[in-house]
């Protein structure tokens, strides 16, 4: 099974970098792009005996205690649609 | 007394501090392997600067789940000195020892530069020497020192007399200009609750030698012997 998390920055927090990229993008022409933040993506494969939900409350743990950082950060997780378990 | 400076892969302030201690201040010192599960023999222990683990996930992310941090961990919570320099100091906020994070320098760049912090209280084992006001002057080389942590937490740091160093001008003013990351409040330097373990981004080991342009920063470590000193002297 798969997941995918996303880590990205809690919306208070300011973000220098996607403020630097929203920027470039404007030099070279992008005129619609309004706000750009940027964050981190992680694609995990979990051993394929584990039921959805157990794969989920893993993938869970490792993000809030791993991959994010709860002082900055906030994570979004997702479970392969196509697994079956 | 004696001090003990961890080693992590990547580390590669830790000869420059272990010089310091040996050299300058005189006192024993030993480096603790990231491996080792055990600090007990050590009366203080410092985290150095550095890169451990190439900085992968976020500065300090892997470097927490060590062996060592364990120990130094259970050492703090018997009120071990624990002192974390610049790589230090993000490995102890990763670790919960310390709040708050260290985030991406508002300018986006690296900076490496001697720059001014004033001393907020002489009332820590590692400010013991300093009078409240002193102005040191000590580098800073990182790229993740933009101190942040959310407003309930930065009232807790200011009312509990926490915010150990500032970046400051020459004369000691707190100002925008004098702030080189973007770090709140111009936050340099903080201590937990019980005041035994402090983490600052700049680099007092680099700046303890009249040689190499300031010795400002000696003042942490011999503070820190002072405090050992007089503890020893108590039991």
């Amino acid at each position: 099974m798969k997941a995918r998390i996303y880590v990205t920055l809690k919306p208070s927090v300011l973000d220098p970098q996607g403020k630097a990229i929203h920027h470039a993008v404007e030099t070279i022409g992008f005129r619609a792009i309004q706000d750009v933040r940027q964050g981190k993506y992680f694609e995990v494969t979990l051993d394929g005996a584990l039921s959805r939900d157990e794969a989920r409350a893993e993938v869970e743990r490792m993000a809030r205690d791993v991959l994010a950082n709860p002082v900055i950060e906030e994570y979004r997780v997702e479970l392969d649609s196509n697994s079956d378990a | 007394m004696k001090f003990g400076v961890v080693v992590f892969p990547g580390s590669n302030c830790d000869h420059d501090t272990y010089h310091v201690i040996s050299k300058v201040i005189g006192q024993p010192v030993d480096f603790i392997w990231h491996r080792e599960s055990a600090v007990g023999e050590y009366d203080a222990i410092i985290l150095p600067g550095g890169f451990s683990y190439g900085d992968y996930l976020r500065t300090g992310a892997i470097a927490r789940f060590s062996p060592v941090m364990g120990a130094v961990k259970a050492f703090a919570s018997r009120g071990g000195l624990v002192l974390g320099i610049c790589n230090g100091f993000q490995i102890l906020c990763e670790a919960g020892l310390l709040p708050g994070a260290l985030m991406r320098n508002a300018s986006l760049k690296f900076i490496c530069g001697h720059i001014n912090i004033r001393v907020e209280t002489d009332d820590t084992p590692f400010t013991s020497r300093c009078r409240k006001g002193d102005v040191l002057s000590v580098p800073i080389a990182h790229g993740d020192g933009n101190y942040f942590c959310d407003s309930a937490t930065l009232a807790e740091l200011q009312r509990e007399n926490r915010v150990i160093f500032r970046y400051s001008d020459a004369n000691g003013a707190i100002t925008e200009a004098a702030n080189p990351n973007g770090s709140l409040d111009n936050i340099a330097g903080i201590c937990n609750r019980p005041r035994n373990v402090l983490g600052l981004m700049p680099h007092p080991e680099r700046a303890s030698e009249e040689l190499l342009g300031s010795s400002d920063g000696r003042v942490v470590f011999y503070s820190l012997a002072d405090t050992l000193a007089e503890l020893a002297k108590a039991s």
